[in-house]
């Protein structure tokens, strides 16, 4: 009973944002000139729509002398990604990154010395391990993302393997059958097994597959069309949020409240109604961009997980601003501001990896962050699992900022008039 | 048999504006009941109460046998309500509005559409009922703000001001349907600041004014308050100030009363008949122009000018 109406309001709210031109034009047309003209911009759309994945120049500047160093070397220079990277092999930070600067190359990688005996020395167990250097070129921002993403493989592949390595090289030990002496080349051996596995696991031998055939593409428009979608997605919810303060004073909810139904199923069907609108505006953008652009958004599944994640830590963010404002103004104000402040930040209009620490973790809080991320993730070839921690991210920043919402609703009443 | 609905001492405040300041009453089921009362005196408050939208600051309204505080839900399903101001989607057609209004009082299927059929045909607004809200007039709009109100058929309706700002013609089908629900058997409880409005539809009225009830009872118990008295109304030219005639009127022997509204001036006195020749010498005295003079029976405006020393419409 109580959730037939809850739906009923939701759905009537689909409708009536549906009928409103100015909103649509916001909600749909406006991202998907902007995806264009970004596009176009960037320069994206000089092979023919779509630009192509080849040669990235990347430096690698390997300090490390132990075996992981060699590995990530190695990967880099496997036949797999050969017509993918051209990496350049150096000791000299400083050139490398010179060479960045003057835009000869995407980026730099750089392993610093002393890395694998900090991963795989069971001996310095606890203590952090000397972090891989990646030094990107802000004006090639999706080579640049594609060779950070072949680093982060690579890193988490050696993560799972220093983890298993040491377990068993413990149980070995407890049990006698290897002596100290022999623990630090046997936990060594199992990290560089693993590491080697990274240049043929799924998702880059997906891409290897790809580029052998005819070269990678990877389109610009990959890239921009989620970001701007994800940009406009907190306008739908502001929009969404809105409309309770909109139809209060409009007298629609004071008489939504005297039918027989529970406060609780119309602010439901409210919050409903934000949530259907966001799912409804990221699978026509998404589904269109696929259609306009023959734009691959990845694993299905994964996107359309994410797409329902990411409306509902965006929908947390509208259900807020309803509870906390108090006019429908302060409520566009708001949020046209949040809508840009999060499109910076969630990294939509350039690479955050430049930007100061505190930057980089204020980001986590926007849903464009997640969003962004994950669909990159996706697009390059990331499946469900991949993204979990996305997905979760989303989920609970909705859960959060909805039972903070409900609570202060609950506390001053739901009609103010 | 107890009243349908039963106010207890009812307060409502609004920091230190009391709104509603200890009203009671009580509406018998079968009755048209009227809250008459200037802008502001709190009948959409009271009304507000009434339907569980506010809790009041003090007292209680008892809705058939549900307390509105305890039992909020229970009310809500007896009551139907037609706000003061219109509460419509205005980008959805007058259909898709009954529609979502008849599914929020829980009508769905036969029930639904035999309903809806029901209220266009009574609204008079069948041949619109597929375009938008927005594009009808004002009187349009009032219909079917009204018509959600009726849709699931409620034991008790409560009414807000229904006719405010429409033409005369709407007016006359809306108090016209407001008699013939009531004939058949809905008990309505209906706020207005016109006196013909109250004086013409009610069984009993209530006089509220600065959200206290100052007068209760059927028209002619309130009219006899006002005991013997007549009303008398002088209708002055456009650019004469009856403001300034009221003064001069005041300290006239057998006036009680001298009130100004808009080119007129309503004169309370025991007899007519004796206060109508000194009244006009003292006027033509003044130098103002009187085009004509109705005299009139006791009536709830005379009432209301008798206990406040105003006029119902300022
Ligand atoms: N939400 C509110 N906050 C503060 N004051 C209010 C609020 N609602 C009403 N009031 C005040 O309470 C008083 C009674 O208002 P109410 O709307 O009940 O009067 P009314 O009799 O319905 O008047 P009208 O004929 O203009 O509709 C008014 O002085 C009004 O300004
Ligand atoms: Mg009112």
């Amino acid at each position: 009973m109580g959730l037939r109406k809850l739906f009923l309001i939701a759905f009537k709210d689909l409708r009536l944002i549906f009928r409103d031109p100015a909103a649509l034009i916001m909600m749909l047309l406006a991202p998907f000139l902007l995806t264009i003209g970004m596009g176009a911009l960037t320069g994206g759309f000089s092979g023919g729509g779509g630009s192509t994945f080849s040669d990235i120049p990347v430096e690698i500047v390997n300090l490390d002398e132990g075996i992981l160093g060699q590995t990530l070397v190695d990967v880099f220079t496997s036949p797999e990604l050969e017509a993918l990277v051209s990496p350049r092999l150096s000791t000299d930070l400083g050139a490398a990154q010179a060479l960045v600067d003057s835009n000869q190359s995407a980026a730099v990688v750089c392993i610093p010395a002393g890395f694998s005996e900090s991963l795989l020395s069971p001996r310095t167990q606890g203590s952090s391990a000397a972090p891989i250097e990646f030094y990107a070129n802000p004006t090639m921002p999706n080579s640049a993302g594609f060779l950070r993403s072949l680093v982060d493989q690579f890193v988490n592949q050696v993560e799972i393997g220093r983890v298993s390595g040491e377990v068993i090289v413990t149980q070995l030990l407890e049990n006698g059958l290897i002596s100290y002496q022999q623990a630090p080349d046997i936990g060594a051996q199992i990290g560089y097994e693993m590491g080697q596995a990274s240049a043929t696991s799924s998702s880059i031998r997906i891409k290897a597959d790809l580029a052998e055939g005819e070269a990678l593409e990877f389109n610009i428009l990959a890239y921009m069309a989620p970001s701007m979608a994800l940009m406009f997605l907190m306008f739908t919810v502001t929009y969404g949020a809105r409309s309770l303060l909109v139809e209060d004073r409009a007298g629609t909810l004071p008489r939504m409240l005297v039918a027989p139904t529970s406060s609780a199923s119309v602010l439901g069907g409210k919050f409903a109604g934000i949530f259907l609108t966001a799912i409804a505006q990221l699978t026509i953008l998404i589904g269109g961009t696929s259609l306009m652009f023959s734009l691959q958004w990845g694993d299905t599944m994964g996107v359309i997980l994410l797409i329902l994640a990411a409306a509902f830590g965006a929908t947390g963010w509208g259900v807020l601003f309803a509870a906390i404002l108090k006019t429908p103004g302060q409520i566009a104000v708001t949020g046209s501001a949040v809508m840009l402040l999060f499109g910076l930040l969630g990294g939509s209009f350039f690479d955050l990896s430049m930007l100061p620490g505190w930057v980089q973790m204020l980001n986590k809080i926007t849903p464009n962050f997640w969003g962004n991320d994950g669909f990159f993730i996706l697009g390059i070839g990331g499946q469900v699992k991949d993204i979990s921690t996305h997905l979760t991210a989303l989920l609970i920043m909705g859960g959060v900022l909805f039972a903070f919402a409900s609570i202060w609703i609950g506390k001053r009443g739901l009609a103010r008039k | 048999m107890p009243p349908i609905v039963e106010v207890i001492n009812l307060v409502k405040k609004y920091g230190d504006l009391t709104a509603v300041d200890g009203i009671s009453f009580t509406v018998q089921e079968g009755e048209i009941f009227s809250l008459l009362g200037p802008n502001g005196a709190g009948k959409t408050t009271t009304l507000s109460i009434l339907s569980t939208l506010f809790s009041p600051t003090a007292g209680e309204a008892i809705i058939c046998g549900h307390p509105v505080t305890k039992e909020p839900m229970a009310v809500k399903r007896v009551i139907g309500v037609v706000p003061q101001e219109i509460a419509l989607y205005e980008d959805l057609t007058a259909l898709e509005n009954l529609n979502f209004w008849g599914k929020m009082y829980g009508l769905s299927g036969r029930d639904l559409s035999r309903r809806i059929d029901q209220v266009l045909e009574l609204t008079g607004l069948k041949e619109r009922a597929r375009q938008r809200i927005k594009t009808y007039s004002g009187g349009m709009k009032r219909r079917v703000n009204i018509g959600v109100g009726l849709l699931h058929q409620p034991r008790l309706l409560f009414m807000d001001e229904p006719t405010v700002g429409i033409d005369p013609q709407s007016r006359r089908a809306i108090l016209d349907s407001v008699k013939e629900l009531n004939r058949a058997g809905m008990t309505i409880l209906y706020t207005t600041h016109y006196m013909e409005e109250a004086q013409e539809l009610s069984d009993r009225v209530g006089i509220i004014d600065h959200g206290k009830l100052i007068a209760l009872g059927t028209q002619d118990e309130l009219t006899a308050q006002v005991g013997e008295m007549d009303t008398l109304i002088l209708h002055l030219g456009e650019n004469e100030d009856p403001i300034h005639l009221a003064e001069g009127l005041k300290s006239l022997p057998g006036v009680l009363q001298a009130n100004p509204t808009d080119h007129e001036v309503a004169i309370v006195t025991a007899s007519a008949e004796e206060a109508l020749a000194p009244v006009v010498s003292r006027a033509n005295e003044m130098g103002f122009k009187i085009y004509s003079v109705d005299m009139r029976e006791p009536n709830l405006e005379a009432v209301f000018l008798h206990l406040t020393g105003r006029a119902l419409r300022e």
